[in-house]
C-alpha cells in the first residue's frame, strides 16, 4: 500500500470506506447476535429454551426479526414533530457506530489512530442522551418525555463519575491514544491496581446504556415503555439495535481500558500466537454477558436509589480513588512521561 | 483537497445553524441548531489541528451544558404568540442596541495594535515535539499554574454559592437511609412466638418478645 492509488487523496478515501466497511459489518452481525443472545441467555437463567424454531438452535431468529421489522408501518403519531421523530433513532445508533471508528482491535488496527481518542469515546458517549431526549419531546407524548427527563439526569450523572475512571486511566499512562493505553497495559492489566475503577466503570455504563438495573427511561412498570413508547417498525428497530450496540461499545471501552484490549491474557507461547483481533472479542464476549447476566439476576433499581448512588456513592468513591492512584505514582516515581 | 470541502461544508453548516439559532420559532429547535453550531465549530477544530479543544467542546458544551438548557427549554410552557406579540414595540431598542455594538466592535478592529511580542508567539504557534493536549497542559499546568488555580478556586466559590442558594432543608417525605437498614438484624425486628390455639395473636414487644395487651 506504499505510495500509488491509495496515497492520492481519492485513495484515502476509499481505504477508510473498505475499512470502515470491515469493521461496521461484523459489527453488526455482532449486534444481530447479541440480542439473540440475550434472549438465549435469559433463558437459560430462568429455565426456559429461548428462541429455537428459526433454524438450527434458532440461530436465524435475528434476521427473521430483522425482516418482520422491515415490513411493518411506521407510525408516526399526531402531534409529533416528524423530522426530529425519524432522525432521534438515527442519531442512537449512529453514534453507537461512529465511536468505534478510533478502537484499536489489534496493534495499529484502528480506523483513525487520533491523539485524543479516549477524549472523542468520552464525547460521543455523552452525545448518546440526545437521542433519548429528542425522541421523548418529539414523539409528543407524557411518558415519552418522562422517559427522556429520567433518562437526561441518569446519562448526566453518570457521565462524572465515567469521567473521573477515565482520569484515572490517563494518568496511569500519560497518553489519551487508546493504542498507547492497550500497550501500557503489556505487564499489567488496569483491572488488578485499578479493580475498584474498573466496578464503578461497568456500573456506570450499565447506567450509561440504560441497561437493567438501571433502565428507568423505559420502566415498563411505570411509564409503558419511556422515551420510545411511540415508536414502531424500523425507527423502534433502530433504538432497539442501537441500545446493544452501546452495550458492545461500553464493553469494548471496558476492553481497552482494564482488560488489555488485544493483548494475550497469558503471555507466553501458545497463547500469543492467537491473534489479538480473537482476544479482543473473547474479552467484549466476557464483558458482553455480565452485562446480561446483571440483566437476569437484579431488579431495577428506584430513581432516587439511582441518583443516590450516583452522586453520593461513585462521585466520591471515584474522585478519592483518583487522587490515591495519582499520589501513588508520584510517591514511588511511577508517574509517565510523555 | 478533501480538507478544503471539509472545511467550507463544516463552515457553511456553522454559520447556517447560527442563524437559524436565533430566528427559529420554536426555543427547542433553536437549542437543537445551537448544538449543531458546537459540533460543527468542534470539526473546524479538528480542521485547524487543535483536537483537544474540539473534544472538549464537544464534552463540556455538547455533552453537558447544552444538555441541561434542552432540559430547561423544553419543560418550559412557551406561547409562542405572545412572545411575538410585543416584536414591533422592541424592535427599534433592539436594533439599536446590535448598532451600537457593532460600531463598538468595528472602532475596536480599527484601532487593533498586535503587541510587541506576540509575532513571535503567533510564529510558532504548535511546539513540533508535543502533541496538542500536551501542549496545553504544559502551559496551563507550568508556565500558569496559579492562574490556573485560582480560576479553578473562583468557578469552586461560584459552585458552592448556587448550592448554598438553592438548598432548603426539606422535611417531606421520610429519607431511605440505607445503612441503618442494613445494619437491622433479625432478632431486632423479629420474634417467633407460639400463639395457644383459640386464643388469637396479641400485641407482642419485639425486644423482649412479651406480651404487651
Amino acid at each position: 500500500m506504499q505510495g500509488g492509488f491509495f496515497a492520492t487523496d481519492f485513495g484515502i478515501l476509499i481505504l477508510t470506506l473498505l475499512k470502515s466497511l470491515a469493521l461496521i459489518v461484523p459489527l453488526l452481525i455482532g449486534v444481530a447476535y447479541l440480542t439473540y443472545a440475550e434472549r438465549k441467555i435469559l433463558a437459560a437463567v430462568q429455565l426456559r429454551r429461548g428462541p429455537n424454531v428459526v433454524g438450527p438452535f434458532g440461530l436465524w431468529q435475528p434476521f427473521a426479526d430483522a425482516i418482520k421489522m422491515l415490513f411493518k408501518e411506521t407510525i408516526i403519531p399526531d402531534g409529533a414533530n416528524r423530522f426530529l421523530f425519524l432522525i432521534a433513532p438515527i442519531i442512537t445508533f449512529g453514534l453507537a457506530i461512529i465511536a468505534w471508528a478510533v478502537i484499536p482491535v489489534n496493534d495499529h488496527w484502528a480506523i483513525a489512530s487520533i491523539n485524543v481518542g479516549l477524549l472523542y469515546l468520552f464525547a460521543i458517549s455523552s452525545l448518546g442522551v440526545y437521542g433519548v431526549i429528542i425522541a421523548g419531546w418529539a414523539s409528543n407524548s407524557k411518558f415519552a418525555f418522562l422517559g427522556a427527563m429520567r433518562s437526561a439526569a441518569q446519562m448526566v450523572s453518570y457521565e462524572v463519575s465515567i469521567g473521573l475512571v477515565i482520569l484515572s486511566v490517563l494518568v496511569c499512562t500519560g497518553s489519551l491514544n487508546l493504542n498507547q493505553i492497550v500497550l501500557a497495559q503489556r505487564t499489567i492489566w488496569f483491572a488488578i491496581p485499578l479493580l475498584p475503577m474498573l466496578v464503578v466503570f461497568f456500573i456506570s455504563g450499565l447506567a450509561e446504556t440504560n441497561r437493567a438495573p438501571f433502565d428507568l427511561p423505559e420502566g415498563e412498570s411505570e411509564i409503558v415503555a419511556g422515551f420510545f413508547v411511540e415508536y414502531s417498525a424500523m425507527s423502534f428497530a433502530l433504538f432497539f439495535l442501537g441500545e446493544y450496540a452501546n452495550m458492545i461499545l461500553m464493553s469494548g471501552m471496558t476492553t481497552i481500558l482494564f482488560l488489555g484490549g488485544w493483548l494475550s491474557p497469558i503471555p507466553f507461547a501458545p497463547f500469543t500466537w492467537v491473534p489479538g483481533p480473537i482476544w479482543f472479542i473473547l474479552k467484549v464476549v466476557l464483558c458482553l454477558f455480565v452485562f446480561l447476566w446483571v440483566r437476569a439476576t437484579l431488579p431495577r433499581f428506584r430513581y432516587d436509589q439511582l441518583m443516590q448512588l450516583g452522586w453520593k456513592v461513585f462521585l466520591p468513591f471515584s474522585l478519592a480513588w483518583l487522587v490515591i492512584t495519582a499520589s501513588a505514582l508520584e510517591i514511588f516515581g511511577w508517574l509517565p512521561h510523555a | 483537497m478533501i480538507a478544503d470541502i471539509a472545511f467550507y461544508v463544516f463552515a457553511a453548516i456553522l454559520l447556517i445553524s447560527a442563524c437559524m439559532v436565533i430566528t427559529a420559532r420554536n426555543s427547542v429547535h433553536s437549542v437543537l441548531f445551537l448544538i449543531l453550531a458546537f459540533i460543527n465549530a468542534a470539526a473546524l477544530f479538528v480542521l485547524a489541528g487543535a483536537e483537544f479543544l474540539a473534544m472538549v467542546l464537544v464534552i463540556v458544551y455538547v455533552g453537558a451544558v447544552a444538555v441541561l438548557f434542552l432540559f430547561v427549554v423544553m419543560m418550559l410552557d412557551v406561547d409562542f404568540a405572545a412572545l411575538r406579540e410585543g416584536f414591533q414595540r422592541y424592535a427599534p431598542l433592539g436594533l439599536t442596541i446590535g448598532f451600537i455594538l457593532m460600531v463598538e466592535v468595528g472602532l475596536t478592529v480599527i484601532d487593533w495594535s498586535v503587541a510587541s511580542g506576540a509575532h513571535f508567539v503567533r510564529l510558532a504557534p504548535m511546539p513540533a515535539h508535543l502533541s496538542n493536549t500536551a501542549a496545553l497542559g504544559d502551559l496551563i499546568y507550568t508556565h500558569y499554574m496559579f492562574a490556573f488555580e485560582l480560576v479553578a478556586l473562583l468557578l469552586l466559590i461560584a459552585m458552592v454559592g448556587a448550592i448554598v442558594l438553592t438548598h432548603t432543608d426539606r422535611r417531606g417525605p421520610r429519607r431511605q437511609n440505607i445503612e441503618t437498614q442494613h445494619e437491622r438484624r433479625i432478632d431486632e425486628t423479629l420474634t417467633m412466638v407460639t400463639i395457644e390455639f383459640g386464643s388469637g395473636a396479641k400485641r407482642i414487644s419485639a425486644q423482649s418478645g412479651k406480651e404487651i395487651g
